[in-house]
């Protein structure tokens, strides 16, 4: 019971930043909230026990994502701008889309179920066999490392290309200016 | 007792968050939102204490950390900035 009300809590917190969020016309708060909502999040993940999911969060959301949006903002104007255009279609279109997602999740099974299916494929394996295998007690990380190891590798590889490319393509920033100017 | 004290945390942080939203300087923003994460690292270790698996104590360091260096990212903008006008 007292579980409820912590995440219901917790979800109405959230709700509140991202009402305030869209509201909000200062580019600046905007992204403190985010960096607010991003903190909060990762507290639910925690009382869901989803601690690794809670990790990247906290490391990703509040801590990576608030400084690139940080350096964004130095090449973006203070405020934004207000558009009055119809809104109503998109509305519409999310509210539709909330309901078949939410109508969607009635299908799912009950949180912590062993009888899903996503515990009867590989997961037994992994749990009989990861102590002997790599010697760690510590499931996730066994599973990340070394069951699924390329694949970690080959994300790894992926996001390092990604990050050269930006580079590449921006630069530091300083020089390029200089000639413009 | 971690009733009462999870509470307060809860109480603090939606004070704090009042204050991002409306604070009037950038300042008072940052600060709100970095004492919003340092609620949240108290947060995580009551609340891993209040469910009887206190292990989680070494994530609410990793947030301790995380937040410093968003804190310090802001306001190496702001001195960015700054030098830009003077």
């Amino acid at each position: 019971m007292a579980e409820f009300f912590i995440n219901g809590f917790l979800v109405f917190l959230l709700a509140v930043i991202a009402i305030v969020a869209i509201q909000s016309i200062k580019v600046f708060s905007t992204v403190m909230l985010a960096g607010a909502y991003s903190l909060i999040s990762a507290i639910i993940f925690v009382s869901l026990d989803a601690v690794d999911v809670a990790f990247t969060e906290a490391a990703v959301g509040a801590g990576l994502s608030t400084v690139l949006y940080i350096a964004a903002m130095k090449h973006l104007p203070k405020r934004e701008k207000v558009v009055n255009d119809n809104t109503f279609f998109a509305l519409v279109v999310c509210l539709v889309v909330g309901c078949l997602l939410v109508w969607a999740s009635f299908d799912l099974p009950q949180i912590g179920d062993p009888m899903a299916p996503i515990h009867q494929h590989v997961g037994p394996y992994y749990i009989t066999n990861t102590k002997t295998d790599m010697g760690i007690p510590n499931l996730v990380t066994g599973v990340l490392a070394s069951y699924r190891g390329y694949d970690t590798l080959g994300e790894t590889v992926v996001i390092f290309t990604a990050g050269l490319g930006v580079l590449l393509l921006l630069g530091d920033g300083r020089n390029n200016r200089d000639e413009n100017e | 007792m971690f009733e009462l004290s999870l509470c307060i945390c809860g109480l603090a942080s939606v004070i704090c968050l009042w204050r991002v939203a409306l604070g009037p300087t950038a300042y008072d923003r940052v600060l709100a939102v970095n004492a919003v994460g340092s609620l949240v690292i108290i947060g995580i270790t009551l609340h891993g204490f209040f469910m009887d698996r206190p292990e989680f104590i070494d994530i609410a360091i990793l947030y301790a950390l995380i937040n410093f260096i968003g804190t310090i990212a802001i306001l190496k903008l702001f001195t960015q900035n700054k030098e830009k006008k003077n």
